[in-house]
């Protein structure tokens, strides 16, 4: 009964970083129709920023806060400075589907290089904002700790104000109708080109926090968050690309299921794990949890 | 003259030519019906005329200063509304938001208020589906939103696109004597792109046939319904 409640814990904790970095593919995707894969580099270089922030300032909120703005004026730039002008070159046929994601994945080497270059290739960490230790019930001592409450309490405050910058608000209003129909969103007066950059700063921010988030009970490197590119994709997958909400039920499913292979089956099956669940989903429901009846577009 | 006046507007899509030298005019406060079959080339000349699609050459001016070349959003800042083919609406939105896009781009939020509520006097169906999402409307309904969140924006010159397709007979006259309203009491002026060549001409001031891309007649509307020669070749009785 113990180790089903702290497999949930761990679970939901895990998961919701998963969301983080789920949530920022499904704004890019939903704006642009891209699969950016250099979210990855994007939140790696974020993350070094947020690092170099918090190891000087001896404050991870400052890390955190840094890496956010960071995350922002890159993700940005990348839509700004590439996915412009790859679009305005390849308008229709397949390079127009296939350019985007090549060049995605070339940043992620790029801005992997990069750090590396800057940084070095060699293991960092972060002082984690809370204690690792789990805490004590009674006389057992489970694993779950108060960063892991941190963390889901971090992600649940990003989230709710997510909800309501998206439901509530004039750019919310802009940043969902111009990712359901560009043209009549143009044509209701929104700057559609300037709302999308604006939708991959917010995707680049959540990014920088995902990897903050990791690196508080991780190593960082320049590889370390692809990991959590794959799990968020495949969150993203489960929760059918299109809804933020089905991104991070998605994320907290896979969050779960991934922790209960970890703790009842065996370490070396996490991994095969994700890609299992990946497989499932899109052989049975490849709209992912949220669709109901047909699809709604492409 | 102030109003619409089209000079010799062309558009390609690629190496085909959709429009090749469109003239005409439009007066303030009067509606003009764009006739013509499937493939005239009507829906380009409103794409043109919203900053949709790019002309090949040509000018378009609105009120005296040119308007082709510019984005549809800077348009609209412009006084030009353009309701695009089959019920520009978002379904995913409710209708509620789908109004309130029509002023978003203002940062007067009460003036958006003001004119969502008399949109709503005029199409007072709309009051009672606020909340509901749009994907819940009639193609009637639909279509009133789509108007509705034109006139959020408080335009002067509206572009519709085919409003009556896929609308019952008696839902299409509700919305023709809406337009026919709205030209009479807030003197707007309409460019309606119609292939129901009769209704339209019954609302319209003035009519321009087109065909294969070219003006082939135009006029005043009331002339252009009794003319035997336009009635065989473009209306199709």
């Amino acid at each position: 009964m113990q180790k089903l409640l702290e497999t949930v814990l761990i679970g939901i904790s895990t998961g919701s970083i998963y969301a983080l970095m789920s949530l920022a593919l499904v704004l890019v995707w939903r704006s642009t129709r891209v699969v950016n894969f250099a979210q990855a580099g994007q939140a790696t270089l974020s993350t070094y920023i947020g690092f170099e922030i918090a190891s000087r300032s001896e404050i991870f909120w400052l890390g955190l806060a840094f890496a956010i703005i960071a995350g922002a004026l890159v993700g940005a730039g990348v839509d700004y400075f590439f996915m412009r002008v790859l679009f305005k070159h390849a308008i229709s046929g397949p390079a127009a589907v296939v350019a985007p994601v090549i060049a995605t994945l070339g940043l992620l080497g790029l801005i992997r290089s990069i750090v590396g270059l800057i940084w070095g290739g060699e293991f960092k960490s972060i002082a984690a904002p809370a204690s690792k230790d789990g805490f004590t019930i009674g006389q057992t001592t489970i694993p779950f700790s108060a960063l892991n409450v941190l963390i889901i309490a971090t992600v649940s405050l990003i989230l709710i104000t997510l909800a309501i910058t998206f439901q509530r608000t004039n750019l919310g209003l802009s940043l969902r109708a111009s990712a359901y129909a560009p043209e009549i969103a143009q044509l209701a007066g929104i700057r559609t080109a300037r709302t999308r950059t604006i939708g991959w700063a917010i995707a680049g921010g959540v990014g920088g926090v995902a990897g903050m988030l990791v690196t508080s009970y991780n190593f960082l490197s320049p590889y370390s968050l692809d990991l959590l590119l794959v799990f968020g994709f495949i969150a993203a997958v489960i929760g059918g690309l299109e809804s933020m909400v089905g991104s991070v039920i998605g994320a907290l499913v896979l969050g779960i299921g991934l922790t209960f292979i970890l703790n009842y089956i065996g370490t070396s099956l996490v991994f095969i794990g994700g890609f299992v669940v990946l497989i499932v989903v899109l052989l049975v429901k490849p709209d992912g949890i949220m669709a109901r009846g047909k699809t709604r577009r492409a | 003259m102030s109003g619409l006046l089209v000079n010799e507007l062309s558009v390609s899509h690629g190496a085909i030519a959709a429009l090749r030298g469109i003239s005409f005019s439009v007066q303030v406060g009067q509606l003009a019906a764009v006739i013509g079959s499937n493939g005239a080339g009507k829906t380009t000349l409103l794409r043109a005329l919203s900053g949709l699609n790019k002309a090949s050459s040509g000018s378009a001016q609105w009120n005296k200063s040119e308007i082709l070349g510019a984005r549809p959003d800077a348009l609209v800042r412009r006084g030009i509304s353009h309701v695009s083919e089959g019920k520009s609406v978002i379904p995913e939105l409710s209708v509620r938001e789908n109004l309130v896009l029509g002023g978003i781009w203002r940062s007067d939020k009460s003036d958006t208020n003001a004119a969502i509520t008399e949109v709503v006097e005029l199409f007072p169906i709309l009051g009672q589906r606020m909340s509901q999402s749009a994907n819940t409307l009639s193609g009637g309904e639909r279509q009133m939103l789509a108007i509705g969140r034109a006139l959020v924006s408080r335009p002067r010159l509206i572009l519709l696109d085919e409003p009556s397709l896929g609308l019952a007979p008696i839902v299409i006259e509700q919305i023709f004597a809406t337009l026919d309203q709205l030209r009479r009491k807030l003197g707007l002026t309409i460019v309606l792109v119609e292939q129901n060549a009769m209704s339209a001409l019954e609302i319209a001031d003035t009519g321009i046939i087109i065909n294969l891309g070219e003006v082939v007649a135009s006029g005043k509307a009331s002339e252009l319904i009794n003319d035997p020669a336009l009635r065989a070749a473009y209306l199709g009785y």
